[in-house]
């Protein structure tokens, strides 16, 4: 009985996993099937016939590694602009007391519960006037606003992690504030931070609607593959596909440990 | 005599250097304010400004061209119908694989990675990777055809048959954000103290009234955050929908777009921008007034 | 070395006050406890002094220098906090050179500096190593080095072992005050415990509701409470006060007909629960015996007396049961007479 409820368990757990990976597979599946999967029919379920010739037939399209290059300007922008601007928050948050401290919270809050991504629509006239529409540093912009929320609330709680005492000690044995930072929590929130950082390059990345708003030539990788979509063949638009999953979820497991510990305090 | 460790029992003042400490939160906080003044609040105001001008002078002709508009009411159906069937699943969905989680013995690391990836796929790459199963040439119809229930390829995207597109964007949805939801729950799950559970077990309650008694309630925070968050994403649906079907199925965020890129119109679309974030406020107000959790009840 | 002049430091947050105007002189090598419950300001007043809390008023003045408004590196103290804050990414040898390296020692002075501190605290065989390999104990050991490493004058200490299990407590005290006593370093030590505050400390200030109720040696804080709190804080079990009526300077306990400073009214006899002769039932205060505990060392009686509860220590010899009826005998020359308004001691009179 007990065996027996095991085992529906343990497929349950199994099927979920399969429920996740099979697109996956199916996606990568066709990407790489060459010419001979595109027109088979029915079509197999076994990687029989790998070939880079569909992926590589991508990538030579023209305006594809302009864009990739874009996305990765825009994130990387984006991902710098974020911490930048969201630790120092974030730190003010976890060490001090201070009034207004539960409104600029609530301001946090609010843009989380707000479709960011449409506020792309009236920023395109006022990007124009100032030179950043069409600009991968325009696009990063509008990706800050949408990252730096979780940024500061992340960041927070990593600041909330790294007990006061480490700093005061610092100050005790000679350290100014700035040198207790630099010598104590730093080194302590790095790899916290790294994991925010990375989570707000992977926000960008994977920012359809606002990129395709903002952007005309310069377009980033998913911007660019909205527009052609509609007249592209079948192994084009999976190969793309397979190129904008394969780097964010590298990016994921390598933040993975930090994952939950994020969510969990940022929630409050 | 007691070995245990003094709380503090008064709140902590500041740190001395006392005037420094006065103002250095909020020299901390004033990048990301100002940034949020400028690349949050300015375009929030001026959506709302663009949509209610005409030219020079104000009026509704935005808001009446959005009603009038053909795609207007299939955009709207569309998008809620999206909304109420994949919201709702997902967060069940994401609730028995959390309540799964703390039964995995083996692996449980792994079981948990995979069931994030979809985490940090686009829903671009998303809608494609659907796409590879569910078009015309796709894996679906293979093993349809394979098992005889369809003579020959089978469409599925297209504008006739809006019950499967329907369906096909709704399974894209729901396998790519029901991991948001779930990475929440787990989160929350993790903060509930163990003790509870057993305390309840220990008075009787079997696995299902623990679950019930116990930690949904203790869940709420959670539920909520999680609630929001993903309502808010799915009214802005768009991408998914036009990688499986084109525009074949219109969504509200969808016409926006068109309006915006392919009309020029930035009124109208500005219009639909502001029919989006009224009713994710809107919903946003209701979970944060159905799941409160009263202060008397907070740990 | 240096000494310390607490002048009236006052601290308030918002309305509450955690520090009435508070005067406290540190002689230059002394080794002064704050003891107290939880609450009582006695960690406000130590992180003030360390410069790590802002104060509403007052002075502090440490070896002849004010500071008040110096930041907390700049006023020249080591530091021990009760979660030890050992640096977790550096090792046991970096984080005893902490404060060295902020004043810019050379390698040379950093290594041998260490290096005593590490000996002097046993821990030379762990310098390579990082915190988290450590036990609590090694931590705290680590902690003390990295404090007595830059040879302060004035070393403040926040309840540095209420974190390690009972008998290594009890080991790293005992450590502690040889450490210390080497070291000669002016020590301010905050604790809630106050068998630390006794076997360590030359003086302590027992704290109560952000005043310093008593300073005085530990003998002195044990023996004459100056008032009714400090007797029952200090002392386990604490001191019994016994309410007496005062007629003709002479006031009646049981049998007992004791010399009284007052002539008329109510008094407070407090006796500490070892100062008692047991006796048979009609001499001196008959009580009934509650609970009778034998603890070894020697037997814990709760009684009663006229409705007011007891403790008395008894030799371990004594066979006293519960519900029995038996007569203790105070020793009068160690009886403190309290108001019983006020909560104060009056200054003895001749007790006999």
């Amino acid at each position: 009985m007990i065996a027996a409820r095991r085992l529906v368990f343990v497929s349950g757990v199994v099927a979920l996993c399969a429920w996740v990976l099979l697109p996956i597979y199916l996606i990568a599946l066709g990407a790489l099937g060459g010419r001979a999967t595109v027109y088979q029919w029915p079509k197999s379920f076994l990687p029989t016939n790998v070939s880079w010739s569909a992926m590589s037939a991508f990538l030579e399209v023209e305006g594809i590694w302009h864009a990739a290059l874009n996305s990765v300007i825009a994130a990387a922008l984006c991902m710098v602009f974020s911490i930048a601007l969201g630790a120092p928050a974030g730190y003010a948050l976890a060490r001090f007391q201070f009034r207004g401290q539960n409104a600029y919270r609530l301001l946090i809050m609010l843009t989380r519960a707000f479709p960011l991504a449409m506020l792309a629509l009236p920023l395109t006239v006022s990007f124009i006037k100032l030179g950043l529409y069409d600009t991968p540093l325009g696009v990063a912009l509008v990706h800050t606003a949408l990252a730096l929320p979780f940024a500061v609330l992340i960041s927070s709680s990593l600041f909330m992690g790294i007990p006061r005492e480490l700093e005061e000690a610092a100050w005790v044995f000679g350290c100014s504030r700035l040198e207790a930072f630099r010598k104590v929590v730093m080194p302590l929130a790095l790899p916290g931070i790294s994991a925010a950082a990375i989570f707000a390059f992977v926000i960008s990345w994977n920012e359809v609607f606002a990129a395709s708003v903002l952007t005309v030539r310069e377009r980033t990788l998913t911007a660019y593959l909205l527009t052609v979509l509609s007249e592209s063949p079948v192994p084009f638009r999976l190969a793309g596909g397979l190129l904008l999953i394969v780097p964010s979820v590298a990016f994921i497991f390598a933040v993975r440990r930090y994952l939950f510990a994020m969510w969990g305090i940022a929630n409050r | 005599m007691t070995t245990a460790v003094e709380p503090a029992a008064l709140p902590r003042a500041t740190p001395a250097s006392a005037a420094r400490a006065q103002w250095l939160p909020y020299l901390l906080l004033a990048p990301s304010l100002i940034f949020l003044a400028v690349l949050f609040a300015l375009p929030f105001l001026q959506t709302l400004l663009l949509s209610v001008s005409d030219g020079d002078k104000l009026s509704l002709a935005n808001y009446a061209k959005m009603a009038t508009d053909l795609n207007f009411a299939p955009s709207l159906r569309n998008t809620f119908a999206l909304v109420l069937a994949v919201v709702p699943l997902q967060v069940v969905l994401a609730l028995g694989m959390a309540m799964m989680l703390q039964k995995v013995r083996v692996a449980r690391d792994i079981v948990l990675w995979i069931w994030t990836i979809p985490l940090a796929v686009s829903d671009l790459a998303a809608g494609l990777a659907w796409f590879a199963i569910l078009n015309d040439s796709g894996y679906l119809n293979s093993v349809l055809y394979a098992v005889g229930a369809i003579p020959d390829q089978q469409g599925l995207l297209s504008y006739e048959t809006p019950v499967t597109l329907f369906i096909g964007i709704a399974a894209a949805e729901i396998w790519r954000a029901t991991a948001i939801v779930l990475v929440i729950l787990v989160a929350g799950v993790q903060l509930i103290p163990r003790e509870y559970g057993e305390a309840a077990e220990v008075f009787g309650a079997t696995a299902w009234q623990r679950f019930l008694r116990v930690t949904l309630p203790l869940l709420k925070p959670s539920l909520q955050t999680a609630l929001i968050l993903r309502t808010v994403l799915a009214f802005e649906v768009f991408a998914v929908v036009y990688a499986l079907g084109g525009r074949n199925m219109p969504v509200l965020v969808g016409e926006a777009y068109v309006w915006q890129h392919e009309n020029q119109n930035y009124g109208v679309a500005a219009a639909y921008a502001v029919l989006v974030m009224a009713v994710s406020l809107a919903a946003t107000v209701v979970y944060l007034r159905a799941l409160r959790v009263p202060r008397e009840q907070q740990s | 070395m240096a000494d310390i002049h607490i002048d009236r430091v006052a601290k308030s947050f918002g309305p509450v006050r955690a520090l009435e105007e508070l005067t406290l002189e540190i002689a230059d090598g002394e080794f002064v406890a704050l003891l107290g419950p939880s609450g009582c300001g006695k960690t406000t007043l130590l992180r003030i002094i360390a410069g790590l809390e802002t104060r509403s008023g007052g002075r502090i003045v440490i070896g002849g220098r004010d500071v008040s408004d110096l930041p907390a590196r700049q006023r020249g103290l080591a530091m021990v906090f009760q979660n030890y804050a050992v640096f977790p990414h550096m090792t046991v040898f970096e984080n005893i050179a902490f404060g060295l390296r902020t004043q810019r020692a050379d390698a040379e002075r950093v290594k041998r500096r260490v290096g005593r501190a590490a000996e002097l605290l046993h821990i030379e065989t762990y310098l390579d190593r990082y915190p988290a390999k450590l036990s609590g104990g090694q931590r705290q050991r680590v902690a003390v080095a990295r404090a007595l490493a830059v040879e302060p004058p004035v070393l403040l200490m926040d309840e540095p072992l209420s974190n390690l299990d009972a008998l290594l407590r009890l080991e790293m005290r005992a450590e502690l005050k040889a450490v210390l006593r080497e070291s000669n370093t002016t020590t301010i030590y905050v604790t809630h415990d106050q068998t630390e505050a006794m076997g360590l400390a030359d003086r302590i200030a027992l704290m109560h509701k952000g005043r310093i109720e008593q300073i005085d040696t530990p003998m002195a804080i044990y023996r004459k409470p100056g008032t009714t709190f400090v007797g029952s804080f200090v002392g386990s079990p604490p001191m019994n006060f016994l309410s007496v009526p005062v007629e003709g300077g002479r006031g009646k306990l049981g049998a007992l007909s004791l010399q009284a400073p007052i002539g008329q009214g109510t008094l407070l006899a407090g006796v500490r629960p070892e100062d008692f002769e047991i006796a048979a039932p009609d001499q001196g205060v008959p009580i009934d015996v509650v609970v009778a505990e034998p603890l070894g060392a020697h037997t814990l009686l709760t009684g009663r007396y006229e409705q007011q509860q007891i403790r008395v220590i008894a030799p371990p010899d004594k066979e006293v049961a519960a519900g029995a009826r038996i007569g203790i005998v105070p020793a009068l020359q160690r009886l403190v007479w309290m108001d019983p308004d006020s909560g104060r001691a009056i200054e003895r009179i001749a007790a006999e």
